[in-house]
């Protein structure tokens, strides 16, 4: 029920009221009589229009109509009769109609009845019915869809549609519906390249120009706002496939040292010992980050030509929480050679892709510039003192009292060095001259409106200059230091202050920004990395740390530009979500302490995180919340993306059930962690710590207490 | 802030179970199903789900089921159709007596409404929309049938729905609308496909819905209404955006189209009450976390007991034992 006052009825009312409830009763008693025997004379028939004009709702009733049809006309060859009966259904529908324009079961009778296709459709009429319903309603969304259909049966053109949403826009700005039927008619167009519509660039001029109108007219109504943010990811989103980041670096001279145990490995620049990675296994990651997500990635597409084995034998894995193989960011593991029998000294790898047609991003398009790099890696098996291996035992803090800054940190803007898709940028650029000038023309235009502090001005702003800087720096660094992050950030501050009702939205979007700010700033990082080189027993020492503490960050990006982190410290900030981590493969220890993540299936891609040992997550708001709002975010049986293989008795000892503690289950049955810290959470108490020592076998440290010898 | 009068809504919530003569409760009287979900769906929030006799409900509820076809219909004498079929497996769900089903039967006629595009249709007569798809699909995941449809196609054509604005309509081309979102997105969260979701650009116009009054509208430039409340809050906490809008103001919102007097709850403030947007009310204020309700699970529109039952209970046990 909508829009009915809530007062009790006057006496008089009640009487009409219950006359006209006595006749409805009668009527679909009636109706549901002849229903069920079958009976479909014209007076039944009478009987079930009067429901229907009383009660357009009653879907059984519109069954029996149809039923009634279909018996009534089973053997009627006289056109006549046809066309007579087709017009009395037209009329019940039109009538029902005018009780209820929003009526399903209307619409759909008068749909199925012109499907049969009995007699030639009088498209005439149907749309002055269109016309008279959407002067009633011009956002009656059954009266739109209903038009698409109509005109689909008459083969009316795209561009005659398109006219008309024209004459509805003109008529009223405020229409979302037609501006909403606009961006079908005009995507359908733009794709099938029709004629008059194969300059994509042209199009959308015009239509930024016809948008305006409505923008300036009234820029606080949003219809015309969704329909300008259409326009700029037309103009701005990538179409491009580019490789935009790479661990190793291309062009890195390595020396990779093991011992004779080889259950190791240290992995340093040539011109800096000491920056250096461990690995606890043999094999030796090679990661790849693309400016979309992508399928297909495998042998056949990526060749990496090496000592370290055949090609062919290579598996790429996809890093995505989801089960779409569908990623920004790939990576595939060498195996490292027996150095004790093995007489190599250096190698080569050599990584090409480009050569097949087989990398695909979700909106279609293809990777296809051929792309050659590689790294040189010495062997050395007598370099490696005294190596650790997978048990590390002394009790790791994030501690920066006695930490020292590295002189260098060869890895940073390892993506600038990533000089692979210059060519590409500039040939794209030279493509992407239209798309700058909009953006820039666009640009102009608000900022001469952003005085009047409307939130959509200031926001498309933001968005506007967001696209700018980033299509400038597709795949390099082109403009590092003119980018527009300062005066975005403004733009999102006063957005917090215009319209603090959506005050979350902003801070994300700003913390994107800040993200952005902050990995591309060398100088920054270079402030912001450490080492813990005091810790003796532990071979974190020689990790780099990368501290983005304290930042106000609310979610992660630009992760492509941190691949080369094995220790992050994110605490202090007010992440919810860690999305995005997920590419960081070469990550140990995590620091996400002091956050508002509220849920363990939040954490979600740390199942990725193969190296990962020292985690946490101390005081944040884990247990604290009854709605989790990732558990359709993670692999679970709820949507069935997991088949869970675990022994449900294994975890349902005591007063541990399963299905309360499925998300830590699911979680950390995957880590493979020696420390781990979840003090502050609401879910941690005692019987919970039972429980993640019983999962983690690993775990040597929890919350800071020593778990086993 | 006014609080909720959670005795005044179970007393209004019975009440409306016993009156079925006058006209507004026989205008409805062909979706009494959905009526029965919505009622008994409420009273479980407010923990008071033992104040109606379960075995009378399922015996009314297995008068609406129909033998020969194996869908229920939305009364007595009502033709079958998803609709009211989902809401009957929702309330036997919520009864925790799923077992009076024939589930092969039941799930092979939800089975047989999917088309070889992979949408549904709602009955034989061939209606199409989304709101199908998703009646389908949290059916027949309840019911553990999934395997019985193409979901793979499914979720294609639910795809094919979506919009340039990030949200989805009806069909393919129609507009988007907080309604049909919640179906395809809830549809797409059960079957794992999230990923088909522009989570940004699709929160962003949700999250836009939130009006100055506090109350969310259903599309852009249209009234506030309670029952948007639950269609855009479960969308927007599927694909992890509901801190977006302002719980505050919303709660707020609910709180204020409460009769207080006689209980219910109205699509805007001083309306009159009914059923619908007394669990549309309530269903929002938990999914906000409202002191004191039990939550309810987003994408299958059940207290998440009830849905951890279904996933992780003890009937299910035996599947999840190690291969
Ligand atoms: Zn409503």
């Amino acid at each position: 029920m909508h829009g009915r006052p809530r007062i009790a009825l006057k006496p008089e009312d009640a009487a009409t009221s219950a006359a006209k409830a006595a006749k409805l009763r009668d009527l679909q008693a009636q109706l549901l009589l002849h229903h069920h025997h079958r009976i479909y004379t014209s007076e039944a028939l009478a009987v079930s229009s009067k429901l229907l004009e009383m009660n357009p709702e009653i879907y059984t009733a519109w069954n029996y109509r149809k039923l009634a049809l279909q018996h009534n006309l089973n053997e009627v060859t006289d056109p006549e009769i046809v066309k007579s009966t087709v017009e009395d259904e037209l009329r019940v529908v039109e009538m029902a109609l005018r009780r209820n324009p929003k009526s399903y079961g209307a619409w759909y009778h008068r749909k199925w009845v012109l499907s049969r296709g009995l007699a030639p459709v009088d498209f005439e009429r149907e749309f002055r019915l269109l016309d008279q319903l959407l002067k009633a309603d011009a956002r009656n969304f059954h009266g739109w869809t209903y038009r698409r259909f109509v005109a689909k049966l008459k083969n009316v053109s795209e561009e005659e549609e398109i006219k008309f949403t024209m004459d509805m826009i003109n008529t009223n700005f405020s229409n979302y519906s037609a501006w909403h039927n606009r961006s079908v008619l005009l995507s359908q167009l733009l794709k099938q390249k029709a004629q008059g519509f194969d300059s994509k660039d042209g199009i959308l001029t015009e239509e930024y120009e016809f948008v305006h109108q409505a923008l300036f007219t009234d820029p606080s109504d949003q219809s015309g706002w969704f329909y300008h943010l259409w326009l700029l990811d037309q103009t701005a989103s990538p179409d491009e496939l580019f490789l935009i980041s790479s661990w190793p670096v291309p062009g890195s001279d390595l020396v990779l040292s093991t011992n004779e145990k080889m259950d190791g490995y240290k992995l340093f620049p040539t011109s800096n010992f000491s920056l250096c990675y461990f690995f606890h296994k043999q094999t030796f990651p090679i990661i790849l980050y693309f400016n979309q997500a992508v399928k297909g990635v495998s042998s056949s597409t990526v060749t990496i030509n090496s000592m370290f084995g055949a090609n062919e034998n290579l598996i790429w894995k996809p890093l995505s929480t989801t089960t779409s193989r569908e990623a920004h960011c790939w990576v595939t593991y060498l195996n490292i050679p027996d150095v004790n029998s093995s007489s190599l000294q250096a190698c080569s790898v050599e990584i090409s892709l480009g050569h097949s047609e087989g990398i695909v991003s979700s909106n279609g398009s293809c990777y296809k510039y051929p792309l050659q790099f590689k790294y040189t890696i010495k062997l050395n098996n007598n370099n490696l003192e005294q190596f650790d291996g997978e048990s590390i035992q002394e009790l790791f803090v994030w501690n920066y009292e006695d930490v020292c800054c590295p002189a260098e940190i060869p890895y940073i803007n390892s993506f600038d060095q990533l000089k692979i898709s210059e060519d590409s940028v500039a040939k794209g650029l030279k493509d992407k001259k239209w798309c700058l000038e909009t953006l820039s023309n666009e640009i102009n235009l608000f900022k001469e409106l952003s005085e009047e502090n409307c939130k959509f001005v200031n926001l498309t702003l933001a968005r506007l200059l967001v696209a700018h800087d980033a299509m400038m720096s597709h795949g390099a660094l082109l403009v590092r230091k003119s980018t527009h992050s300062e005066e975005v950030l403004k733009l999102y501050e006063e957005l917090i202050k215009l319209d603090p009702t959506h005050k979350r939205y902003y801070e994300d979007e700003r913390s994107l920004v800040l993200m952005s700010q902050v990995t591309l700033d060398e100088e920054f990082l270079m402030k912001h990395t450490w080492h813990f080189n005091k810790l003796t027993s532990s071979s974190f020492h020689n990790h780099a740390c990368l501290q983005l503490s304290g930042l106000s960050l609310s979610r992660i990006s630009f992760a492509e530009r941190l691949l080369w982190v094995q220790m992050l410290d994110l605490s202090h900030n007010n992440l919810r979500s860690i999305a995005g981590l997920e590419a960081l493969q070469l990550l140990v220890c995590l620091n996400l302490s002091n956050n508002q993540v509220s849920s363990f299936t939040a954490l979600e891609p740390l199942k990725l995180l193969d190296s990962l040992r020292v985690l946490d997550v101390s005081f944040n708001e884990i247990g604290a919340h009854p709605i989790d709002t990732t558990r359709f975010l993670c692999l679970s049986p709820l949507s069935h993306t997991l088949d869970v293989k675990l022994s449900v008795d294994q975890y349902q000892n005591g007063d541990i059930k399963f299905g309360d503690h499925w998300e830590a289950i699911l979680l950390f049955k995957d880590l493979r962690l020696t420390q781990l810290d979840v003090r502050g959470n609401a879910v941690a108490n005692e019987r919970f710590g039972i429980l993640l020592t019983e999962m983690l076998p690993t775990l040597n440290w929890l919350n800071g207490e020593h778990v086993r010898l | 802030m006014e609080d909720l009068v959670a005795e005044k809504h179970v007393k209004y919530i019975l009440s409306v179970e016993k009156k079925k003569d006058d006209f507004e409760s026989l205008v409805l009287e062909h979706l009494r199903m959905n009526g029965a979900y919505w009622g008994l769906t409420t009273l479980d929030l407010l923990h008071k789900l033992g104040a109606v006799d379960p075995d009378e409900v399922i015996s009314w509820m297995m008068e609406c089921y129909h033998q020969d076809c194996r869908g229920f219909g939305g009364n007595i004498g009502h033709d079958p159709h998803l609709l009211y079929t989902l809401s009957a497996v929702q309330v036997l769900a919520l009864f925790d007596r799923l077992d009076v089903l024939d589930i092969e039967k039941v799930s092979d006629y939800v089975a047989g409404l999917q088309n070889g595009d992979g949408s549904f249709s709602g009955d034989i007569w061939g209606e199409t929309d989304t709101r199908f798809s998703y009646c389908a699909i949290c059916c027949l995941s309840i019911l553990h049938r999934l395997d019985k449809i193409d979901v793979e196609k499914a979720v294609n054509y639910i795809v094919s729905c979506k919009n340039l604005d990030g949200g989805f309509g009806s069909i393919p081309g129609g507009e988007s609308h907080a309604g049909q979102i919640f179906c395809c997105v809830g549809a797409l969260a059960i079957t794992g496909s999230l990923h088909h979701v522009d989570r940004d650009l699709l929160g962003w116009w949700l999250c836009e819905r939130q009006c100055k009054d506090g109350g969310l509208n259903g599309r852009p430039e249209k009234l506030t209404d309670v029952c948007y409340s639950w269609w855009v809050l479960s969308s927007l906490i599927m694909i992890d955006r509901v801190h977006w809008i302002d719980k505050d103001k919303l709660t707020r919102f609910i709180l204020n189209c409460q009769d207080r007097e006689n209980g219910g709850i109205s699509d805007r403030p001083d309306n009159a009450v009914d059923v619908f947007h007394t669990y549309f009310g309530v269903a929002g204020l938990s999914l906000m976390e409202y002191p004191g309700l039990k939550s309810l699970d987003p994408a299958y529109a059940l207290p998440v007991d009830v849905v951890n039952r279904i996933f992780f209970g003890k009937q299910r046990a035996p599947s999840l034992l190690a291969s």
